[in-house]
C-alpha cells in the first residue's frame, strides 16, 4: 500500500553516549516486534490479491441475478435498456450491471462503517490520547483483533495503531468505488470478487470501531453476563424528562450520560434510544433504555414522549426533523454526515442554544461537539419536560375513528405497503369501532409510513395503527442482555473442537435490520428454536433488540432464559452493528486459537478453514441497508453462508450452489491430495427464504460442513430432518447428498434412511481433511 | 389501459407482461407447453376462494393438466394434507436458478421445462424472481396466476377481483379437462 511511512532500522550506532544496538523506530506505522507470528502471503491485500480465492467460491456459488430494474441510468448515455442480452451504451450487460449495483451497495456499507470508525477513533484519540491501549477483553482475550490481524497482518495495541488500519480501509474502498465507474469493471465475476473485498474491509472497519469504543469507554469486555437492560416503549418513565438518541455513533449519547452523572442527575432523566446508538449506550450504562429497532422512530416521536431528539449517523429517518417539528420537539444533529439542514451552532454558547430551544425560536441545531451536545440535551430536556404539551394525533379513539371514516377504500395504502398489509379492510373495521384488525397490522408493520404517503385522504394511517395497538405499545417492556463485545479465547478453546467436528450443530448469527416480512416475533421464535436445539446463537443490532422484544408465558425474554455465553444453547448478544466483527472474529479465532493456524496476513487459508470446518450461518431476516449488504459480503468471503428474508431478493442476486451438479462439490483431501466428493455443504452462500419455516430448515442444512465427523454429521442431519419433517411435512428429498458413510446416519432413523439411500443409488465416500486450495493438500492439517 | 403493478412502486419495463384478458390465453399456453411446471408459494395455502383455498384449485390444475409441481417454503405440508405429493420441494430462488439453466433436466430429470407457472409467492419475491427469469431464461415462458399484475412474467392477470380470479381459475381448470 502506498503509505508515506518512515521506517528506520539501525543495527549498530556509535554515538557520544555509547553504542546502541538494534534500534528501530517508525513514524506512522506499527512496530510489530512483540508479535512473532510469521507474516502470511497477503497482508493489507489489494483489491485483487484474493481474487483467486473469490473465484474458487464463485465457481461453486454462482450469482443468480434478479434485476430490480431493467434500465441503467448511471451516466448521460442512459437510460440504457439492458433487458435480456442487450448491452448498454458503455457495453455493460445486465449481469454486470447487477453486480455493479451490488458492489456499489457494498461500498456504501463499508464506507459507512469505515467513516463511523474513523470519526470514533479520531474522537477517542482526542479524548484519551493515541496511546490508550486496546483492551477488548482483558485477560480473556489474547487475539484482540482477529479481522485486523488476518487481513492486515498487524497487531494493533493502541488507539493510534488503528489509524493505519483505517488508512488502508479507506484506500481500498476508494479503489472499489472507482471500479464502478462507467467503462471500468464490467465482468460480473470480477465485480463480485470486489464485492467480497468490500465485505472483508467492512469487517475490519467494524472491528476497529468496536474495539476502540470497548477499550476507551470501558464497554462490557467479552462479558457473557453483561447487564440486563430495559427495552421497549413501556419501559420508559414518562413522568421524567426524556431524551431520545437515534443512530449508530455513540459519543454524543455517552456525553449525555456523563453530563448527567457529573451533575447528579443520573436517576432523574430517561435516556432512550433507537437503533445501534441505543445498543451501544446501554453497553456504556445499563440505565439507558432502548426503545426498539429503526421501525420505532415514527411511532415513538409521534407519541410525544421525547423532550429532545439527538441524532448522529446511519439509519435515521431523513424526515426526523419534520416529524419532530409537528410535536415541537427540538432536534440536535451531531454528525457531519447528517446535518439535516440545521444551522451550525457548534461555537455558540450552550446557554444560548438551550434558551432558543426553550422559547421555541429554534427547532434544531447542528452541533459538532459531543460534550456540548450532552449538556444541551440534558438541560433542554429538564426545562421542557415540565411544560411538555403532548401533540399526539389523533388525540383520542373517537377522533381516530372519525379520521378512519374519511377512507374511500381506494386501496392505495395497501399497494404502497411493502408487506402488502390489509390496511383498507382494517381501516373500515376501525371506522366501525373495531380496532382488532388494525392492531393486528401493528405486529407486521415496519413503520415506513409509505401507506400515509399514498393516502389521498391524508389519513394518518400509521398513527391509527399505533392508536389501535396502544395497549400493545404500553406493554412493550422487556429485558435485553447488553452487548458483550468479543468472544473470549477460552470460550473458543472450549467449543472449537465440538464445532469443527460438528458436535455442536452450528453457530447461527441473527443479525441485521428490521425490515421483517411478517413481524419481529418470527425472529425471536427462530432464535429460541436454535438455542433449544443447542446451537450457539449469536446476535447483534436490530436483530438483537427484536429477539429481546418477546416474552414467554412466564413473562421472560429470551435473554433472561438463555445464557450469554458462547456455548451450545447460548443466546449471545455481541452488541451493535459494528460488533458483527466479533461474530466473524469468532469464526476466525476458531482457526487460530483452537486450530493454531497462523492468522497473520493469511486470509485465504483461514477462509478455506472456516468454509470447510466451521458450521456457521448468518441470518439477516430483515436485511434492508447497504451496511447489511457489506456485512453479508464479509461473511461470504470467509465462506460463511447468509440467509435473508423474502425482501432480500431485492439485493439483486443470490449466490447459489447447484446440489445436482456433482462436479461442484469436490474438495482436496489434505492427507492424500485426492479430490473427494463431499456433497453440497454448505449448499448456498447467499439465499433468500420465503417463510420462517423455510429459513429454519435452511439454517440447519447450511450448518453442515465437509469436516463434520460422523457423529457430528448425524447430529446435524437429525436437526435438519426433524425440522424438515415438522415444518415442511416430510423427509427431505436430498438426504442422500449429505450421508457420506453409514455412520453418518442418525441412529433413530436408520432403516428409513437406508431405504431412501437405496432408492437413490447412494454410494459411500470418505470423509476427507477438506480444503479447496490445491497447494494446501501437501501440508498437514491440524 | 396499461396495467399497473399491484405494489404501485414496483414499476418494470420496458419489457412487461402481456395481460391474460381471458382464461383461454392461459389455457392455450398450458396446452401448448410440452413440459410445464407449477411453482406454488406459501400464500396459496392462506387465500380463501369461496369455500376452498387457492391451493385446492392448483391441485386440480396440476392433476388435470399433468403439470409437475414444485412446492416452495412450507407449502409442501399443505399439499400432503390434501393427499397430493408435489414433484419437488425447493426454495423459490433455487427453482428459479435451475429454471434459468437451459441444460437443467427438470424436476423429473426428463428434460428442460418450457413453461413455468408461478403462484402464491410474496408479491415482491415473485417480482424479483420473475425478473431474473425474464432476463436470463429466454428459453422459458412464465405465467403468473396470482390475481395481481406481475410485470416480469411473460403473461399475467391484471389486478383482478377475487370473483374474477375464481372464474378464471375455474375456467382454466375446466378447459383442460380431457
Ligand atoms: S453506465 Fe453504461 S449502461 Fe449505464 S447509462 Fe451509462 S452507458 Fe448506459
Ligand atoms: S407503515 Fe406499516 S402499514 Fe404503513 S406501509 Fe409501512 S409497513 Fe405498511
Ligand atoms: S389510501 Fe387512504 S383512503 Fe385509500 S384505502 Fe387506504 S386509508 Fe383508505
Amino acid at each position: 500500500m502506498g503509505t508515506k511511512d518512515i521506517n528506520i532500522s539501525i543495527k549498530e550506532l556509535e554515538t557520544e553516549l555509547g553504542q546502541i544496538r538494534d534500534l528501530k523506530f517508525s513514524v506512522g506505522r506499527l512496530v510489530q516486534e512483540s508479535w512473532t507470528e510469521p507474516q502470511g502471503p497477503t497482508p493489507f491485500p489489494s483489491i485483487t490479491a484474493l481474487r483467486g480465492w473469490d473465484m474458487t467460491l464463485l465457481k461453486r456459488y454462482r450469482p443468480f441475478y434478479m434485476p430490480f430494474c431493467d434500465l441503467c441510468c448511471l451516466c448521460t448515455f442512459g437510460k440504457c435498456d439492458l433487458t435480456g442480452d442487450k448491452k448498454g451504451a458503455c457495453g455493460i450487460t445486465m449481469s454486470g450491471q447487477q453486480s455493479r449495483i451490488v458492489l456499489l451497495a457494498a461500498c456504501i456499507g463499508a464506507a459507512t462503517h469505515t467513516s463511523h470508525a474513523r470519526e470514533l477513533v479520531t474522537h477517542l484519540i482526542s479524548e484519551f490520547g493515541e496511546d490508550e491501549p486496546l483492551d477488548p477483553g482483558g485477560l480473556s482475550i489474547e487475539v484482540e483483533a482477529p479481522n485486523i490481524r488476518l487481513v492486515c497482518g498487524v497487531k494493533p495495541e493502541t488507539l493510534g495503531d488503528l489509524e493505519q488500519v483505517l488508512d488502508y480501509a479507506e484506500e481500498q474502498i476508494n479503489a472499489l468505488l472507482a471500479s464502478t465507474h462507467t467503462g471500468q469493471e464490467g465482468n460480473p465475476l470480477d465485480l463480485e470478487s470486489k464485492v467480497l473485498h468490500a465485505g472483508m474491509i467492512d469487517h475490519v472497519s467494524m472491528e476497529v470501531a468496536d474495539i476502540a469504543q470497548i477499550s476507551a469507554y470501558r464497554l462490557p469486555k467479552a462479558d457473557p453476563e453483561a447487564a440486563l437492560v430495559d427495552i421497549g416503549f413501556g419501559a420508559v418513565d414518562t413522568e421524567k424528562p426524556v431524551i431520545l438518541v437515534i443512530g449508530h455513533n455513540v459519543p454524543p449519547a455517552v456525553e449525555i450520560m456523563d453530563f448527567m452523572q457529573d451533575n447528579d442527575l443520573a436517576g432523574d432523566i430517561e435516556v432512550t434510544g433507537i437503533c445501534c446508538t441505543a445498543i451501544d449506550m446501554s453497553r456504556y450504562s445499563p440505565r439507558a433504555k432502548i426503545i426498539g429497532p429503526i421501525s420505532w422512530q415514527i411511532r415513538y416521536i409521534r407519541s410525544g414522549i421525547p423532550d429532545i431528539i439527538v441524532v448522529d449517523e446511519q439509519c435515521i429517518r431523513t424526515d426526523v426533523l419534520d416529524e419532530a417539528r409537528l410535536q415541537k420537539i427540538p432536534v440536535i444533529a451531531t454528525s457531519e454526515k447528517n446535518c439535516l439542514g440545521l444551522p451550525d451552532r457548534t461555537r455558540d454558547p450552550a446557554d444560548a442554544i438551550v434558551a432558543d430551544f426553550i422559547n421555541g425560536s429554534a427547532d434544531g441545531a447542528f452541533i459538532l461537539d459531543p460534550e456540548k451536545v450532552g449538556e444541551i440535551a440534558v438541560r433542554t430536556a429538564m426545562q421542557i419536560a415540565p411544560h411538555r404539551k403532548r401533540q399526539k394525533v389523533p388525540r383520542s379513539l373517537e377522533e381516530g375513528i372519525e379520521e378512519a371514516k374519511k377512507c374511500t377504500q381506494c386501496r392505495l395504502c395497501r399497494r404502497a405497503c411493502p408487506n402488502d398489509l390489509h390496511i383498507p379492510d382494517a381501516i373500515k373495521a376501525f371506522a366501525r369501532g373495531d380496532p382488532g384488525m388494525l392492531s393486528d397490522i401493528y405486529d407486521s408493520c415496519v413503520g415506513c409510513i409509505r401507506c400515509e404517503q399514498a393516502c389521498q385522504q391524508d389519513i394518518k394511517i400509521h398513527s391509527l395503527i399505533t392508536l389501535a395497538a396502544e395497549g400493545k405499545l404500553r406493554d412493550e417492556s422487556f429485558k435485553l442482555r447488553a452487548g458483550r463485545g468479543a468472544i473470549q479465547d477460552i470460550e473458543i478453546r472450549q467449543v472449537g473442537g465440538p464445532i469443527v467436528l460438528g458436535e455442536i450443530p452450528g453457530i447461527v448469527a441473527f443479525v441485521g435490520c428490521a425490515n421483517y416480512p411478517g413481524g419481529g416475533q418470527e425472529l425471536a421464535e427462530m432464535a429460541i428454536e436454535f438455542a433449544n436445539r443447542r446451537y450457539i446463537v449469536c446476535t447483534s443490532g436490530c436483530a438483537a433488540m427484536t429477539i429481546g422484544m418477546y416474552r414467554n408465558e412466564d413473562g421472560k425474554s429470551p435473554y433472561e432464559i438463555y445464557p450469554g455465553n458462547f456455548e451450545a444453547g447460548g443466546i449471545v448478544n455481541v452488541g451493535s452493528c459494528v460488533s458483527n466483527a466479533h461474530i466473524s472474529g469468532a469464526a476466525i479465532k476458531i482457526a487460530s486459537v483452537f486450530a493454531r493456524r497462523n492468522l497473520r496476513g493469511n486470509y485465504q487459508e483461514i477462509a478455506d478453514y472456516v468454509h470447510n470446518r466451521v458450521g456457521a450461518v448468518g441470518v439477516a431476516w430483515g436485511a434492508m441497508s447497504q451496511k447489511a449488504a457489506s456485512i453479508a459480503s464479509g461473511f461470504w468471503r470467509l465462506g460463511i453462508p447468509v440467509i435473508v428474508g423474502p425482501h432480500g431478493t431485492k439485493y439483486r442476486r443470490m449466490l447459489l450452489g447447484r446440489s445436482d451438479h456433482e462436479e461442484d462439490w469436490y474438495v482436496y483431501d489434505a492427507r492424500t491430495g485426492e479430490e473427494v466428493y463431499v456433497g453440497p455443504v454448505p449448499e448456498h452462500l447467499f439465499v433468500a427464504a420465503e417463510t420462517k419455516e423455510e429459513a429454519m430448515v435452511m439454517i440447519a442444512k447450511l450448518c453442515m460442513r465437509p469436516n463434520d465427523t460422523s457423529r457430528g454429521r448425524a447430529l446435524k442431519l437429525t436437526h435438519y430432518i426433524d425440522l424438515h419433517r415438522r415444518l415442511i411435512g416430510a423427509m427431505p428429498g436430498d438426504i442422500h447428498r449429505f450421508v457420506r458413510t453409514g455412520a453418518d446416519i442418525p441412529i433413530t432413523m436408520k432403516e428409513e434412511i437406508l431405504r431412501i439411500l437405496d432408492e437413490k443409488g447412494w454410494k459411500e465416500t470418505v470423509i476427507p481433511d477438506p480444503t479447496l486450495i490445491a497447494r494446501q493438500k501437501t501440508e498437514q492439517q491440524p | 389501459m396499461s396495467p399497473e403493478s399491484w405494489l404501485t412502486a414496483e414499476v418494470a419495463g420496458p419489457k412487461k407482461a402481456s395481460v391474460i384478458t381471458k382464461p383461454e390465453i392461459a389455457d392455450a399456453m398450458i396446452k401448448r407447453a410440452k413440459r410445464p411446471v407449477l411453482v406454488v408459494g406459501n400464500i396459496a395455502t392462506e387465500i380463501d376462494l369461496e369455500d376452498r383455498k387457492l391451493i385446492d384449485y392448483l391441485i386440480d390444475l396440476a392433476k388435470r393438466c399433468q403439470i409437475k409441481v414444485v412446492a416452495t417454503a412450507h407449502t409442501n405440508a399443505a399439499f400432503l394434507e390434501r393427499d397430493f405429493a408435489p414433484d419437488a420441494v425447493m426454495s423459490a430462488v433455487d427453482i428459479a436458478n435451475r429454471l434459468a439453466d437451459p441444460d437443467w433436466k427438470g424436476v423429473d430429470g426428463e428434460g428442460a421445462h418450457d413453461l413455468a407457472i408461478f403462484v402464491g409467492l410474496p408479491y415482491q419475491m415473485a417480482w424479483t424472481i420473475l425478473s431474473g427469469l425474464k432476463h436470463f431464461a429466454p428459453h422459458l415462458k412464465t405465467i403468473s396466476l396470482d390475481n395481481v399484475y406481475q410485470p416480469n412474467a411473460r403473461w399475467s392477470f391484471s389486478n383482478i377481483s377475487i370473483k374474477d380470479w375464481i372464474m378464471n381459475l375455474k375456467s382454466i381448470i375446466g378447459n383442460q379437462e380431457t
